[in-house]
């Protein structure tokens, strides 16, 4: 991986750890249901995968094979911790709807992918550059379905009314299956069906 | 006859290898085919010979609907007329406007102005249907270059059946674009579909816009909140309070024949039993399924009766009644018989039905959030049917090769 800018731009659209590799798909169905708790959630992986990236490989050599995953998860659990903790001190509201899906991070499979796959073999540097490419990755999904869903769900774009819906006396008639956790099924499947559409080598071989 | 065949023939050559339309070779073929018998044959070792083909078969299935097509136009019609009659206002909307433009006063005894209300209601519905669901169809085969599939024609005729009268013709787009995309094409078009389409369309609105489909407001196509004049199907309100609503409301034979209020097309009993035997009579729908939904019905009722139940009255409620209520007839024999989405093993079918029936009980009458649940049923199943077929063939393997023990 000596090229910084593949490492960085790859996750976005070529290798998306989400609509590619199909890996934390679970905090994708549950937070996005407003954009503003989405681009927390976005924030929140970036900051615990970049960290989590650089701290790793920093101890790369000196992580014996046999515990590498226990030492990862280590590392990974305390960055969540410290992330709950700063979140709970600073956004307490958006934290509490949030619920526990801060803590939930640390199940998030890419971060523990990443770490397993990339920072275990490469230097701090291009760790860091990984982090930032794969949680960018991960919040493009995010943000994107998080936006359809807010939009057709309550006809809001990070909260402000965008198309007033029928419940505040408006013309838009509030589609309740984006709010339900199905809506981002069909949001997120939508996305991978487009993305491979216009990447086709994405496509799985029969 | 001849005439149209020169036509066809003629315009051939242009969608045809190099022509200048081919790529719309879909349509050509889609039009020749709805005319005519398909003119192709098989080419290698395995012959087929039958006379009926894919288009013949939803053909029939669509004589079969007609039953349920009369009673969605009469019923629909007959129920608004009724209401407004009672004193209900009758909707503000252009249907109203052209009904009564017309000449009709909304008379529930006069079978004509009843006929033409419902009509009023139940075509737009249909022609939504076919306009969006088509485009659609029609866009796939162009770009995936395959046929345009029959099965449409049915799903077609069974989505409009399953709404409720005033359901907004936009929400009528969505839900068929859903269930033609999502339901189907994305599985590889009619033959590959997991769920039966106009179920997914259904399910869709369902979830996403329930206030148009379920409560007490949609079932009638008339102002029913002004006082006196329920609009809620008796279904909800067996669920509100057993069998003893039935008592001075409903004989089971008006709920048999199909005069109460609900899905455009799904209230008669009556209409779905003639369906049947057309189904039956020429084969296509499959007889265990059927009786297997029959029976799942029937024992699970028999068990929730005897079960009992001190705060819900719906567990009361016999057998013969869930029958003619709500969708069950029109989803026993329309929907669950769909041969794409149902088991395809004789025995896989008894499960698959008898499951369905007593799934469709258990939603209706356990789950507190809606009455209904045979379209729900129905999906569940879908999802299940090639896990049972799966098991049927693996024991049969099982059985057979044990002759052969050492």
């Amino acid at each position: 991986m000596a090229n910084s800018r593949d490492t960085l731009l790859d996750p976005l659209f070529n290798n998306n750890p989400i609509a590619l590799q199909v890996l934390g798909i679970c905090s994708a169905l549950a937070v996005t249901t407003k954009m503003e708790v989405a681009l927390v959630m976005s924030i929140a992986v970036i900051a615990v995968l970049t960290l989590s990236n650089f701290f790793i490989s920093m101890m790369r050599q000196w992580i014996p094979a046999n515990i590498r995953i226990i030492v990862q998860l280590t590392v990974i659990a305390s960055l969540v911790i410290v992330t709950d903790q700063v979140l709970k001190a600073y956004f307490y509201d958006i934290a509490r709807q949030m619920t526990v899906f801060i803590g939930l991070i640390i199940t998030n499979c890419i971060i523990m992918g990443r770490a397993e796959a990339f920072a275990m073999q490469n230097g701090p540097w291009e760790s860091i550059v990984d982090g930032i490419g794969n949680g960018l990755g991960y919040s493009a999904v995010l943000m994107l379905t998080a936006f359809v869903r807010e939009l057709f769900g309550s006809g809001r774009v990070f909260g402000v009314p965008v198309m007033v819906t029928t419940n505040d006396g408006g013309w838009y008639v509030a589609n309740n299956l984006m709010v339900l956790s199905p809506g981002a099924f069909f949001i997120i499947g939508m996305l991978i069906w487009a993305l491979r559409a216009w990447k086709r080598d994405q496509v799985e071989a029969e | 006859m001849r005439f149209l065949r020169k036509i066809l023939d003629d315009q051939e050559k242009k969608f045809t290898n190099g022509g200048p339309l081919e790529r719309f070779y879909a349509l050509f073929e889609a039009q020749d085919t709805f005319l005519f018998t398909p003119g192709e044959t098989t080419r290698t070792t395995s012959h087929v010979r039958d006379a009926i083909d894919m288009k013949r078969l939803m053909s029939t299935v669509v004589v079969a609907l007609l039953g349920c097509v009369y009673m969605a136009m009469y019923n629909t019609g007959y129920q608004a007329n009724l209401a407004i009659s009672r004193g209900a206002a009758a909707l503000d909307n252009w249907q109203t406007t052209a009904f009564q433009s017309l000449g009709f006063a909304f008379d529930p005894s006069d079978l004509l102005a009843c006929i033409v209300h419902g009509a009023l209601y139940y075509l737009p519905v249909l022609i939504v249907t076919l306009a969006v669901g088509g485009a659609w169809e029609a866009l796939f085969a162009i770009v995936r270059g395959h046929e345009i599939n029959e099965g449409f024609l049915v799903t077609w005729m069974l989505f409009p059946l399953v709404l409720p009268p005033a359901i907004p013709l936009w929400q009528v787009a969505l839900g068929i674009s859903f269930g033609v995309v999502i339901g189907k094409e994305i599985f590889g078009g009619t033959g590959k579909n997991i769920f039966n389409p106009a179920l997914m369309s259904r399910a869709f609105l369902f979830f996403a816009y329930p206030v148009f489909i379920s409560g007490d407001r949609v079932w009638i196509a008339a102002q029913t909140t002004t006082d006196g004049v329920s609009g809620a199907t008796w279904l909800a309100r067996a669920a509100e309070g057993g069998q003893a609503v039935f008592e001075p409301g409903i004989s089971w034979w008006d709920a048999f024949m199909g005069y109460m209020p609900g899905s455009m097309g799904e209230t008669s009993a009556l209409a779905c039993l003639v369906g049947a035997a057309v189904l039956l009579i020429t084969g296509i729908g499959s007889w265990r399924v059927m009786t297997g939904v029959v029976l799942g019905s029937v024992v699970m009722s028999m068990v929730l009766n005897a079960v009992g139940s001190t705060t819900n009255p719906f567990f009361d409620v016999p057998f013969y009644w869930h029958f003619v209520l709500g969708g069950w007839a029109f989803g026993a024999v329309f929907m669950a018989t769909d041969p794409v989405s149902s088991a395809h093993t004789n025995t896989g079918r008894w499960i698959y039905g008898f499951l369905i029936g007593v799934f469709a009980i258990i939603i209706r009458v356990v789950n507190p959030a809606y009455p209904e649940g045979m379209m729900l049923a129905i999906l569940l199943m879908n999802v299940f049917a090639a896990t049972i077929d799966y098991y049927v063939v693996r024991a049969n393997i099982k059985r057979r090769s044990a002759r052969y023990a050492t």
